[in-house]
């Protein structure tokens, strides 16, 4: 995207003084950095850590630093807890279903306010950015209400209908910037020759939008995979729980289970890192990049 | 999509001499009418899952609307229909002198928050500039490996750092003097509670305000910079003259995306007190949830709400000024 190619082309070296004097400040930079590092990842590391811990090791008045001998006898057990397996196949069903609707129709919108100048797509623009300022949780007691009127509530379809709400405003906007970044001059080349304009726009800038439709659907994928709050309302039974209500189990129990609940969190959590590696680099160069511009 | 597509491509074939310079009725009609069809099904679903919902937000807010309500809904023969009082659930919102309390506990839990990440975020994006490749780009990872956290694992995390028994910080804090933490609970007092629910947010928060503002650092153009300092002026007036009216843009954006997601901070209060968060840890959106889904009284929840939103709405209007703008350069 021409978004992230301008942030690459532009990006310089650190203003600093040279010689010695920058030399030297360097250093404490990267002392700092590294002290930064170390804080910002031992939450993780040590949820990570715990996952492979013995009992005995978990609960030592000095704790253990490293899980040696480690086990993986807390993944059985969060993999054979109640309702794991059935949590996970719901937030596929749920995820899934919202992210291919949300990802037809944003695209159809994205297209729609990118490449016409129809009446009222201003007003359109502002309402689609305003709606994401709607506090979720103000939703929440409207939307069970709803729900329970029409019998959609403690049914994971219901879910996905509130997710549509939650991602499809964004996903409008996503593409609209990735429809936006393909020059029309490469549509118009070919409609002279002889491509209609449906066709130019699937034979041309239909190829050159998918990598931005397959990022804007990792993102939606993201957003609806982690929530929690709508699920855990709207979802009563616990075989339509979705993953990350399943998590949030653990705490309420009696005695909690830490070994197990870091290993569940471990599980949840590496789908997630995976496709966020993948398009992260869209996400905070294509909003700065924008600003920049304006 | 596909009814737009023949019906587009259709008239091209029969384009008719005598209508030089205006374009058939028929083809006008298709041309104007698509972008409509477009946007079309997007709008169906944000009246149906959005506007209808906060329609009856407002209306709920103006309603006595119990259990016995909602019962009616669902089933018309049994419970009670609903009943419009007016202004009451708004008069004993303001009436309740814990509405107050909640209120600025949630201002004061906003500024805190919203100041840590702004602070700590703009700094490490600064820093991420000035370090070596290996260390940049290692803490880069890291930085994203946070970002990628589900939000509820995050929660689970600093829940088991805190633990009351086997906490690591417990004993860290033990062992480096501070005092005697071996068996310290961290929510019986509630600045001690809200200390440990300011780590999550900010821990989760910090990544995607360090990328961004190193993102849009890279973008103040150098050779401007040099210019300046030829030209004699200070680090100071290259901030102030260069750098900040390039940044201002991204930095009013994620200030007001900072504020409105955290003056509606739910789920770390409510998992950290484990679904059933004491008085002194409400924050407006926890006390409205209390009061619709635990004293089923619906109404006032829905009034509560209502405040939130309007809240927001003032802080949104700095938000969506800039995007505007942004929007309509492109």
């Amino acid at each position: 995207m021409t978004a992230v190619s301008v942030g690459r082309a532009r990006a310089h070296k650190p203003v600093s003084a040279g010689g010695v004097n920058g030399r030297f400040s360097k250093g404490i930079a990267n002392i700092i950095g590294l002290v930064v590092l170390i804080v910002m990842l031992f939450p993780i590391y040590w949820a990570v850590s715990t996952s492979f811990k013995r009992g005995v090791d978990m609960t030592r008045v000095t704790p253990e630093w490293f899980p040696v001998p480690g086990t993986l006898q807390h993944y059985f057990d969060a993999w054979h807890k109640a309702f794991f397996l059935s949590s996970l196949r719901n937030s596929a069903i749920i995820v899934g279903s919202t992210v291919v609707i949300a990802i037809i129709v944003a695209f159809f919108a994205a297209v729609a306010i990118a490449r016409t100048n129809f009446r009222g797509r201003r007003a359109y623009i502002v309402i689609i950015i305003l709606i994401q300022m709607i506090p979720q949780t103000a939703l929440i007691i409207p939307l069970f209400v709803m729900l329970s009127r029409v019998h959609q509530q403690n049914q994971l379809s219901g879910v996905v209908f509130t997710y549509l709400a939650l991602v499809l405003p964004f996903s409008v906007w996503t593409l609209r910037g990735f429809v936006a970044n393909i020059p029309k001059d490469l549509e118009e080349a070919a409609m002279i020759d002889g491509c209609s304009r449906v066709g130019a726009f699937m034979r041309v800038t239909f190829p050159l939008v998918a990598p931005g439709l397959v990022a804007t659907a990792i993102f939606a994928f993201i957003q609806a995979w982690n929530e929690f709050t709508f699920a855990y309302v709207i979802i009563q039974d616990n075989s339509k729980e979705t993953a990350t209500v399943w998590l949030a189990s653990f705490s309420t129990q009696q005695q909690i289970d830490w070994g197990g609940m870091m290993a569940g969190a471990t599980m949840l959590s590496i789908p997630l890192v995976i496709l966020f590696l993948l398009v992260q680099k869209h996400f905070a160069t294509g909003l700065t990049a924008g600003a920049v511009k304006g | 999509m596909a009814a737009v597509g023949t019906e587009l491509v259709q008239p091209r074939s029969r384009r008719q001499p005598a209508t030089r310079g205006r374009l058939p009725l028929r083809r006008r009609i298709v041309k104007k009418s698509g972008p409509y069809l477009l946007v079309l099904p997007s709008i169906v679903i944000i009246v149906l899952v959005l506007a209808y919902p906060v329609y009856k937000l407002f209306e709920l807010s103006f309603q006595n609307y119990q259990l016995p309500q909602l019962i009616h809904e669902s089933h018309p023969k049994l419970g009670k229909p609903t009943v419009n009082v007016g202004l009451a659930n708004y008069r004993a919102v303001f009436k309740d002198s814990q509405f107050w309390t909640v209120l600025w506990r949630t201002i004061l839990f906003t500024v805190v928050n919203v100041g840590a990440t702004m602070v700590l975020g703009t700094a490490l994006g600064v820093l991420l500039t000035r370090l070596s490749k290996l260390i940049r780009v290692s803490l880069s990872v890291v930085l994203i490996l946070v970002w990628a956290t589900p939000g509820i694992v995050s929660i689970t995390i600093w829940n088991w750092l805190f633990d009351q028994q086997f906490g690591v910080v417990n004993y860290a804090l033990t062992k480096l003097h501070f005092g005697n933490f071996i068996g310290h609970s961290w929510y019986t007092s509630s600045l001690q509670g809200f200390f440990v629910v300011t780590c999550v947010v900010v821990w989760s928060a910090i990544p995607f305000v360090a990328i961004t503002m190193q993102a849009a650092l890279t973008q103040v153009p150098e050779e401007l910079v040099e210019a300046a300092r030829v030209d004699g002026a200070t680090a100071l007036q290259i901030f102030r003259r260069i750098t900040f009216p390039i940044l201002r843009p991204i930095l009013v954006i994620i200030t007001s995306l900072s504020v409105i997601w955290d003056f509606q901070v739910f789920t770390q209060i409510y998992i950290l007190r484990d679904n059933r968060p004491e008085p002194w840890y409400y924050l407006l959106s926890i006390f409205s949830f209390v009061e619709s889904f635990k004293v089923h009284n619906f109404g006032l929840g829905a009034a509560l709400s209502v405040i939130v939103m309007l809240v927001l709405a003032c802080v949104s209007i700095f938000y969506i000024r800039q995007i505007v703008r942004i929007g309509e350069a492109q």
